[in-house]
């Protein structure tokens, strides 16, 4: 057998280190039974050093839920994350522009409801933990997959039953897995041929790092519907907010462009402007709340204010289009996708990357009881159920997400007044604000 | 309810006058190249590992003091006889265990050689021999911690001598397992009629129901030579779903784990523990 001259083989090979990739590699690289395993990582950007966090903040934060920060936890890369920096945030503020209508998200108990994180400090702490299990996991750094070759699923003969990557400086892997977390674009899916619904929105986000014109406790997340998409303020600190506005290209690029007081007085103007209501639906929206408050007292909210903003931080203003896929298929023999390979979601609902984080939780599951049965890795029976039990969670969390998306993309008053029932409605029933 | 047969593949021996039937040979040379399709012919023993690994794994780990989950077969000494193309030998291989598998059809071994061949680990753990249980006795003795007959019981001529001969290479207090069917109406019903002949789930003219052995008598052939029966469990397949599960029925399908005694030959107790997967995926 050819076996001297053949490429290494590994029993995982993740494409992507981002940071759903590398906490799939982290996460695998700390499991008890893959402690003689070989996992290999594929990043093709150079590794960044993160031993010093600027003094500033990044622009590119993330929503971590809980169930995300456990996953971080298991490997290890959570009390990193804690000890450089990350706001945890009680509370979530969500109302229209076009009425009064608005839902708090708020846990009975003090727990946490989610903890906003720059994914700078995310990756410096999976790359901290990738370190400590070098022995098992190998990350190859400015290493581009340019090929993949797919084997027969009954393999006969004299072909390797694995699949074959190719890398740009000509070097080959050989692989028992492969796990496709190369982004929405992911090549992965592609060379493998699985159809990708997607969808481009005519939205881009623009982001920044803004300071709030007066200190505060500061630990609720904002987002109001503008007829031209959400704005949503993210806790970072007393003093810091991080900006995520979804507005039509156009918009985010003059958003872009404009002077930094002009800037700053835009998004005042959007948290705070009544410019959008009418008093149609003011009034409608009002009778509403007066009902639902003689049926049940507490279930209209105090409206708390938005904090106001003074200042943005030089060039920390970027912008990037928008849009939604979904694979159809999550795995084939041999082949997982996980994070905005196999699903990409409007910012709207926080999740993009805790469905990502999701998909690492259930895939290491299934592989780790797959690796304790000597299972190979490869087979698409334990595969399916990792396909299974995530396309179940995340399509109706995708198409609901697309939905509001297009819900609040309008001032038409018929829909307004729907959805601003819809929100009351929804604000004043626990077990449907439990269950988001 | 409807406890349906799960396919087994007869092992046909070599010609010698031992515990095998050599007119099955040839009709398994033809299938020899389908075992490694999951999907195929031989996929209800593909599923079969989700619940038999994790029995004999379970099992082993218990009785070692060596508990190390990374790889939880390490350093045992494992002997499969009838081992086909090497299905149940590859995941106790990639547990950690040396496993010699055993099969008298040369193409079911080469067949079982190539499939490991691609994969150096496994490839260095597993070593197969085209042979029948009784050839490699004289340079066996005592050699194996564990064997395991999985599917093979039912097709062996002599079963005394068969558990004899386990007994010979097998070392003081080492383990023995087997899965076979039970010869009941049941089983011919559902094992035969309904999957040979009816749903063709099992090639006709695969299993011959006189060879079928009752739990009863398998325990008392091996309480008689020298084995200890500790465990005696039902298995079920459920053909919808493909897989398998434990049951509390032994009428048709049926593991057994049993030990050899001790050099002293002391008397363990007899204890009939359910078996519980602690990571299993069977579904």
């Amino acid at each position: 057998r050819s076996a001297a001259s053949a490429p290494p083989l590994y029993d995982v090979v993740v494409s992507g280190g981002g940071m759903v990739g590398s906490a799939m590699a982290a996460v695998l690289g700390h499991d008890i039974h893959f402690h003689d395993k070989k996992i290999a990582l594929l990043e093709a950007g150079p590794r960044k050093e993160y031993d010093h966090m600027p003094d500033s903040y990044s622009n590119r934060v993330s929503s971590i839920s809980p169930g995300s920060a456990t996953l971080l936890s298991s490997c290890g890369a959570w009390d990193h994350v804690c000890s450089l920096r990350l706001k945890p945030f009680r509370r979530m503020q969500v109302w229209d522009a076009c009425s009064e209508a608005m839902i708090v998200f708020e846990k009975d108990d003090l727990d946490d409801m989610g903890y906003i994180v720059e994914n700078d400090v995310i990756m410096s702490a999976l790359t901290k933990q990738l370190d400590a299990v070098a022995d098992r996991v190998e990350v190859f750094y400015r290493s581009k997959a340019v090929g993949y070759t797919w084997p027969l699923p009954s393999h006969s003969c004299d072909i390797s039953p694995w699949v074959q990557v190719e890398l740009a400086d000509g070097r080959s892997l050989q692989t028992k897995l492969l796990i496709g977390a190369d982004g929405h674009n992911s090549m992965v899916r592609k060379e493998a041929e699985i159809k990708n619904i997607e969808h481009q929105y005519d939205q881009s986000a623009v982001v920044a790092t803004l300071h709030l014109s007066e200190a505060t406790d500061n630990n609720v997340a904002w987002q109001r519907f503008l007829p031209t998409g959400p704005i949503a303020l993210l806790p970072l600190s007393d003093t810091a907010s991080s900006l995520v506005w979804s507005t039509s290209h156009d918009h985010a690029s003059e958003l872009v462009a404009m002077d930094e007081e002009s800037f700053v007085d835009s998004i005042n103007s959007a948290f705070w402007s009544n410019i959008n209501h009418s008093d149609f639906i003011d009034t409608a929206g009002a009778m509403f709340r007066s009902a639902i408050s003689l049926l049940r007292p507490s279930g209209t909210a105090v409206r708390q204010l938005p904090p106001s903003v003074a200042k943005v931080d030089p060039e920390s203003r970027a912008m990037f289009p928008l849009g939604m896929g979904h694979a159809t298929e999550y795995v084939q023999h041999r082949l997982a996708l996980i994070g905005d390979a196999a699903h990409r979601v409007h910012p709207l609902a926080g999740q993009g990357v805790n469905l990502g984080f999701g998909d690492v939780a259930c895939l290491a599951h299934h592989l780790s009881a797959a690796a304790f049965n000597g299972s190979d890795l490869g087979s698409l029976k334990h595969l399916l159920k990792f396909e299974t039990e995530r396309q179940r969670h995340n399509v109706s969390l995708i198409a609901a997400t697309d939905v509001l998306k297009r819900l609040y993309s309008t001032t038409l008053a018929p829909l307004v007044l729907l959805r601003t029932w819809g929100l009351q409605a929804t604000n004043a029933l626990p077990p449907v604000k439990v269950r988001i | 309810q409807l406890s349906l047969f799960r396919f087994t593949v007869k092992r046909p021996f070599s010609t010698s006058h031992s515990s095998v039937d050599s007119k099955e040979i040839k009709k398994f040379q033809l299938l020899a190249h389908k075992w490694w399709d999951e999907e195929g012919e031989y996929a209800a023993l593909h599923s079969m590992n989700d619940i038999r690994v994790p029995f004999i794994r379970d099992t082993l780990l218990s009785m070692s003091s060596n508990y190390n989950l990374g790889n939880p077969l390490s350093g045992i000494k494992i002997l499969d006889v009838g081992c086909g193309g090497g299905l149940l030998s590859e995941p106790l291989g990639r547990l950690g265990a040396s496993v010699t598998g055993i099969d008298p059809v040369e193409d079911n071994i080469r067949t079982a050689d190539q499939h490991k061949s691609f994969d150096p680990v496994l490839a260095k753990r597993i070593q197969y021999k085209s042979s029948s249980l009784e050839e490699i006795v004289e340079e066996s003795m005592e050699t194996f911690d564990v064997i395991v007959a999985s599917e093979v019981v039912e097709h062996v001529a002599d079963l005394e001598m068969f558990i004899k001969c386990c007994s010979q290479v097998l070392k003081p207090e080492g383990s023995l397992f087997i899965t076979t069917i039970n010869k009941t109406q049941l089983s011919y019903v559902l094992g035969i009629v309904v999957a040979e002949k009816i749903m063709g789930i099992v090639p006709e003219g695969t299993h011959e129901w006189e060879k079928f052995v009752p739990p009863e008598e398998l325990e008392r052939l091996l309480e008689s030579n020298g084995f200890s029966v500790k465990t005696v469990s039902g298995m079920l397949y459920n053909p919808l779903s493909g897989s398998w599960s434990w049951a509390e029925s032994t009428s048709l399908n049926y593991a057994v784990h049993a030990v050899k005694s001790g050099a002293q030959a002391q008397s363990h107790a007899t204890d009939t523990q359910q078996h519980s997967a602690t990571a299993g995926t069977a579904g």
